[in-house]
């Protein structure tokens, strides 16, 4: 279904385009006409403002969206992540309250865990042949069960200097959050771009069976991107567990999973898949955080927020969407 | 004839199967469970979400998917609340919403047929439009204070429960509707494979957006009976239930993949989830969260039920 040949000539920057424009024109509103918001102070060395409010609070968002924007490259979907966040923080704050574990095996433990959940997702598309959005329903159903149980429906606190600084903490003047969300987009860009695999993900998406013959596993790489996706989604499940100071199963992650595919989609992947832009999905999240916070700090009534974000968001896959349909409607008679 | 016969009926008596052990095992267990409160409670109890997942099925019967069902059960409550708070009379105040939660349902059916956009996106979108509606209407729950709901709650505890006869009625005509019309048949032949229907003639495009106006117009009504069921409306109701409504149609032997189901499954498949609910409210001991995981080990077992069942149909 996805046309890569639509636009060669800047393949990189082509899809980018409307992305970055809306995220400016926020960007520049705010500027103009919201007081402060471009204001940003220095304290101990740490920057503080709402721009880096901005960057810390996407950072979920941006992190699960990178392991997100894989996932549906491979023409899949994972509505899992909100629940896998969910596990994460019950395994993480059980580990460190209940058993005193350290703080270094409590991480790595409970990304263990997230990996294992992403490999789950992963068997049932890739060797079940079930579809995507079924396979990870299941997770999404019954993973906050999971969570709920794990801490016994109750809310941990979790008190520990270490485990704070993941949220809380800053390196080089920035947010942590941040420079995880920085760290993850070199990782996953390096792993994708200078490596085949993003190419075997592309393929993969554009055309199994296709792919298939041309000698790619096609099984591997479905299993690596939801591994890859449960990985990510566990490290915002410790941002997110350690911004609260606290695992709360009930609430930890809700409708994450939307916001980021939704980012993904308004950075420019298509859901049909076969290709992506990680750039554009960590641009997408931005927009969806500025506009909340614009929303905020405009002291336009909060019930307003889903309304407005749903019509921008439709607003931007039309733009996306319109080449598309110009090419469909000549093509097709109905 | 016969292979695509027992491809089909086999999820379906698989739910049957189910749902009778399930429900002998309870009566087994506990004392007073093999009774009639119980069985109407059952259905009274699950009357909104049935009648959100009759119009699941038929959109997941034509290949698609409704995300936005739980925010219309929400949206359509607190609408209903807030028109009777205004002195609407409850009947016009229910018209109005259907009509409006239809028209919504349309609107998205037609982006979907327009636009090109997939329905996975377009009802995600919804879904937060519509909450966010819900929102704009009232962040509180508004109480239901009139006469018309006084009498509906007076022949529910007396007589029958009214929200079941709504659930029981939509789901005789939605029978009718999936089984013995042209719609129903254009729905099962877009399913079964879209291409070949649009080079059969079929109008694709029309039933696409009446699909989702059908979705649309379901999920309002489960808002409306969730009104009754609870005599107040709240913007915040049916969270999370366009999963649940998924689910049950899954666990009704719906096949994700489209073409293939019965909207009868789906009604055994909401009273398989709601008796889960059911037998752990009765074992007291066991935590809510319990039904969240039996229900996702049950869709797991019907989707790789399915699943071996494809692949040997495939293979024959």
């Amino acid at each position: 279904m996805s046309d890569p040949s639509a636009s060669r000539v800047p393949a990189w920057l082509h899809p980018l385009l409307w992305p970055v424009i809306a995220l400016a024109a926020l960007l520049l509103f705010n500027l103009l006409f919201t007081e402060g918001f471009a204001h940003i102070a220095i304290k101990d060395g740490h920057f503080y403002g709402s721009l880096v409010d901005v960057l810390k609070q996407a950072s979920r968002v941006m992190l699960v969206s990178l392991g997100m924007t894989l996932i549906i490259a491979t023409g899949g979907v994972d509505l899992s992540v909100g629940a896998v966040i969910a596990i994460a923080g019950s395994v993480a704050a059980q580990l460190l309250v209940q058993a005193h574990s350290g703080l270094a095996t409590a991480i790595f433990v409970t990304l263990g865990v997230c990996l294992a959940l992403g490999v789950w997702n992963g068997a049932l598309v890739a060797w079940c042949g079930v579809q995507p959005i079924v396979a990870t329903l299941i997770l999404m159903v019954a993973g906050r069960g999971v969570a709920q149980l794990l801490t016994d429906g109750q809310i941990i606190t979790v008190e520990r200097a270490g485990f704070t600084f993941i949220a809380g903490g800053y390196f080089l003047g920035l947010p942590f959050p941040a420079t995880l969300v920085l760290l993850a987009l070199l990782l996953t860009a390096a792993l994708t771009r200078k490596t085949a695999m993003g190419l075997f993900i592309e393929s993969v998406g554009n055309n199994e069976t296709a792919s298939y013959f041309a000698g790619v596993n096609a099984r591997a790489v479905k299993l690596f991107v939801y591994a890859f996706c449960g990985l990510c989604a566990g490290v915002a499940g410790l941002i997110e567990a350690s911004t609260i100071k606290a695992a709360d199963a009930n609430n930890a992650g809700l409708y994450l999973e939307l916001d980021a595919i939704l980012a993904v989609v308004v950075g420019g992947t298509a859901l049909t898949g076969g290709r992506f832009n990680l750039v554009g999905s960590l641009v997408g999240a931005l927009i969806i955080q500025t506009l909340t916070t614009t929303i905020l700090t405009r002291g336009v009534p909060v019930q307003y927020t889903l309304v407005v974000k749903a019509v921008v968001v439709l607003a931007v896959c039309l733009l996306q969407s319109e080449q598309f349909r110009a090419r469909l409607m000549r093509r097709r008679s109905v | 004839m016969t292979p695509r016969l027992s491809r089909t009926h086999i999820p379906l008596l698989a739910t049957l199967s189910v749902f009778v052990l399930l429900y002998a095992a309870a009566a087994l267990r506990y004392p007073g469970f093999l009774s009639w409160p119980v069985f109407r409670n059952l259905l009274a109890d699950n009357a909104f979400l049935g009648l959100a997942a009759i119009g699941m099925t038929f959109v997941i019967l034509a290949g698609g998917i409704d995300l936005s069902v739980g925010a219309m059960i929400g949206f359509s409550s607190i609408l209903i609340a807030k028109l009777i708070a205004r002195q609407v009379h409850p009947l016009l105040a229910i018209v109005v919403t259907v009509v409006l939660g239809t028209g919504l349902g349309a609107s998205m059916g037609a982006l979907i047929r327009f636009m090109a956009l997939p329905a996975f996106l377009v009802t995600l979108a919804g879904m937060f439009f519509i909450r966010g509606l819900g929102f704009v209407i009232s962040l509180e729950a508004v109480t239901i204070k009139h006469r018309f709901y006084g009498a509906i709650g007076d022949f529910s505890l007396q007589t029958f429960p009214v929200v079941t006869v709504v659930f029981l009625i939509a789901l005789a005509a939605a029978i009718y509707l999936a089984h013995y019309t042209r719609f129903g048949r254009n729905v099962y032949a877009i399913g079964g494979n879209e291409p070949s229907a649009l080079l059969m003639g079929l109008p694709v495009g029309s039933t696409k957006v009446w699909l989702y106006a059908l979705s649309g117009f379901h999920s309002s009504l489960a808002g409306v009976v969730y009104t009754f069921y609870t005599s107040s409306g709240n913007a915040t109701a049916g969270t999370m239930r366009e999963l649940d409504a998924i689910a049950a149609v899954v666990i009704g032997g719906t096949l994700l993949s489209g073409g293939v189901g019965y909207v009868f499954g789906t009604l055994v498949g909401v009273l398989i989830l709601g008796l889960i609910q059911t037998i752990i409210t009765f074992e007291g001991t066991l935590s809510s969260w319990w039904t969240r995981i039996a229900i996702g080990v049950l869709l797991l077992a019907f989707i790789l039920i399915q699943r071996i069942l494809q692949s040997r149909t495939a293979r024959s």
